[in-house]
């Protein structure tokens, strides 16, 4: 069997201490492979964007075992995250997040700017992932000139410019209207199999989650519902 | 990566160009300020030392009385006599040449013309001892010397307002109550070290002066001009020893008299200007620490600004660090090519005040150096803050913040 990409044991997360402490995880045991599509679904407050935070290296757990590949995730300071975040991990925001008054090819050249990557391979690079988007007549756009689906595809661009392990999409659809949300989902999955992209995605349309091959459903900080595990309780 | 840093703080700055060029504005009038202020007292000490070489080189000038320089304090200190210059001449070794000296301001009259001028009586010896020249006539007699007679030799200036258009020589000029024959006129000198009108003279035989200005046997000054290759610092003390000895002080006594030589008194002025040019420059200085905080007030307003986009560049994995180093960046070129603006707004104003009055232009490349240099510290320091500012955020928050 193939190891695992990432597994999430007894994972909790704590805000706060003592009376006023807020448990928005609480025991998250999850296993994903490469070539995944999961999206995670639940109502505000159940503790997917904490989850996502997580999974995407911005927060850390209070508890529990974190491990991505190799890598013990809660044992990583501050600048260690960031390198993983830099070379295994692409993002997409709800709000498209890209940097107003820079061009699509700028923005998506931003992250292998960080890597250090020589200006003529970041703009042939660039240029293949705004391609890849199906954007590359609009490369020298600022956002303010692009609709809201071209946005999304521009941070998608961004975010797999660096080719990484796993892409975390929070609420990717959130911003648009049915059919430009239809739209990325469909580039999404394209990704997805043809580049065997693993996809984490946040979302609580279940018109948008029908993409994802897994669905997890999370309540008050625990896993409700798993679509791999159709019968938690009856497992074992 | 730096290289990088510097062309997104470029990008930056040209984003919000205004904003940045009035930002800049306070370290631009600094650095110019600091630059001019020391450029220009550079150019007034050099000028000086020009002047006071011109004066002589090695000369030594003896005045009564302690302190030296302005406030100088004569009183009670007993004049020189002729018999001091006569025995210096004789009896230390080195002296070229040595002239005693008594001035006065006397309203000159030749014709319908007058005008008020200082008038020296002295010997032949001044001439060498000041480094004059004759354009025309002669020196003093030994005859007209000795007896005290009623002639002069006049400078550039004096001849101009008193025989605009004639010949001087041969010609009288009337000095309060006596009738004193021009015999010759000084070659142009210009302006002296402290300004005055070097030309503005009429030189006669000290006995002529003593007896019929002064009406006394004092001598106000004597100049003493040394031999090439001589040092003043010996002259000096032996002079000060014969002195002494002639007033019969003794050891418990101070000299009543002073002596100094000419790189002194150049020693004295460009101290004086260096210091007025410290103190000036320290208050430009200042300008320089107000624009620092300017700079730090924008940069920590770029900060608030752009929460978003610093929480997109951690997410998409750049380190506390690099956030750090891209801000510090920023304002540490926003302060250097302020700093720049300044050394070229500073080149502009020295070219135009050396030029406006008339001192010669010192490109000093180590005040320019150094403000360049200080600005760019400005930008590090007042920097740092906003920066360390950015690096702390936390990414979740930042990309939160609308």
């Amino acid at each position: 069997m193939r190891p695992p990409l990432i597994q999430l044991q007894g994972l909790t997360r704590t805000y706060g201490r003592g009376d006023a402490a807020v448990s928005a995880l609480r025991g998250i045991d999850l296993t994903l492979f490469s070539g995944d599509f999961l999206a995670v679904m639940g109502a505000s407050g159940s503790g997917k964007s904490t989850l996502m935070n997580i999974l995407g290296c911005l927060d850390t757990p209070s508890g529990g075992h974190y491990g991505f590949e190799s890598i013990a995730v809660e044992t990583l300071n501050q600048t260690q995250r960031a390198l993983l975040r830099r070379h295994r991990l692409g993002f997409v925001f709800q709000g498209f997040n890209l940097l107003a008054r820079t061009s699509a090819r700028e923005n998506v050249e931003l992250p292998l700017l960080y890597r250090g990557l020589p200006a003529a391979r970041r703009r042939q690079a660039a240029l293949a992932a705004l391609d890849l988007v199906g954007l590359s007549d609009r490369a020298g756009h600022t956002p303010a000139e692009l609709s809201g689906g071209q946005q999304q595809r521009v941070a998608i661009a961004r975010a797999i410019v660096t080719d990484p392990a796993v892409l975390l999409a929070d609420e990717p659809t959130g911003n648009l209207d049915t059919a430009r949300s239809h739209a990325i989902m469909e580039l999404l999955t394209r990704l997805n199999r043809e580049r065997g992209l693993t996809i984490i995605m946040v979302t609580h349309e279940e018109e948008m989650a029908a993409y994802a091959g897994r669905t997890l459903h999370l309540r008050d900080g625990l896993i409700d519902r798993d679509s791999a595990e159709p019968d938690a309780t009856s497992c074992c | 990566m730096l290289l990088n840093a510097l062309l997104l703080a470029l990008r930056e700055i040209r984003r919000n160009l205004l904003r940045s060029l009035l930002t800049v504005l306070g370290i631009v009038i600094g650095v110019a300020a600091v630059i001019t202020l020391v450029t220009l007292g550079n150019g007034a000490t050099l000028m000086v030392k020009q002047q006071i070489s011109a004066l002589g080189s090695n000369l030594v000038v003896m005045r009564p009385g302690q302190r030296l320089g302005p406030g100088h304090d004569e009183a009670g200190a007993p004049a020189f006599r002729r018999e001091d210059a006569d025995a210096i001449a004789a009896e230390i070794r080195g002296v070229a040449s040595v002239a005693p000296v008594v001035s006065s301001t006397v309203t000159l009259v030749a014709g319908a013309a007058n005008w008020s001028s200082s008038v020296t009586g002295t010997t032949n010896a001044y001439f060498a001892a000041g480094n004059w020249t004759l354009a025309q006539g002669r020196l003093f007699s030994d005859d007209e010397e000795q007896a005290g007679k009623a002639v002069c030799v006049i400078g550039q200036t004096v001849r101009a307002k008193l025989f605009a258009g004639e010949a001087p020589l041969g010609n009288t000029l009337r000095v309060r109550a006596f009738g004193c024959e021009v015999i010759g006129v000084l070659a142009a000198k210009g302006q002296g070290a402290m300004g005055m009108d070097q030309d503005d003279t009429v030189l006669m035989p000290l006995a002529t002066a003593q007896r019929r200005l002064t009406n006394s046997r004092a001598v106000g000054t004597v100049m003493i001009s040394l031999k090439d290759g001589v040092s003043a610092s010996t002259a000096i003390a032996d002079i000060t020893a014969l002195m002494r000895e002639r007033r019969r002080l003794t050891t418990a006594q101070e000299n009543n008299f002073s002596l100094m030589d000419t790189r002194q008194i150049a020693e004295t002025l460009s101290g004086t200007i260096g210091t007025m040019t410290t103190l000036l420059g320290a208050v430009a200085a200042v300008s320089l620490l107000v624009g620092g905080i300017g700079i730090m007030n924008i940069m920590l307003v770029s900060v608030t600004e752009r929460t978003r986009e610093i929480g997109i560049r951690l997410a998409i994995g750049a380190t506390g660090r690099e956030v750090l180093t891209q801000f510090l960046t920023e304002a540490v070129a926003l302060s250097a090519c302020g700093g720049l603006a300044g050394i070229g707004l500073a080149l502009l104003a020295c070219l135009g005040l050396a030029a406006a009055l008339n001192m010669p232009f010192l490109f000093n490349p180590g005040i320019n150096g150094l403000a360049f240099g200080v600005s760019a510290g400005i930008g590090v320091i007042f920097g740092y803050m906003p920066a360390r500012r950015a690096a702390a955020l936390d990414p979740i928050e930042a990309l939160r913040r609308e």
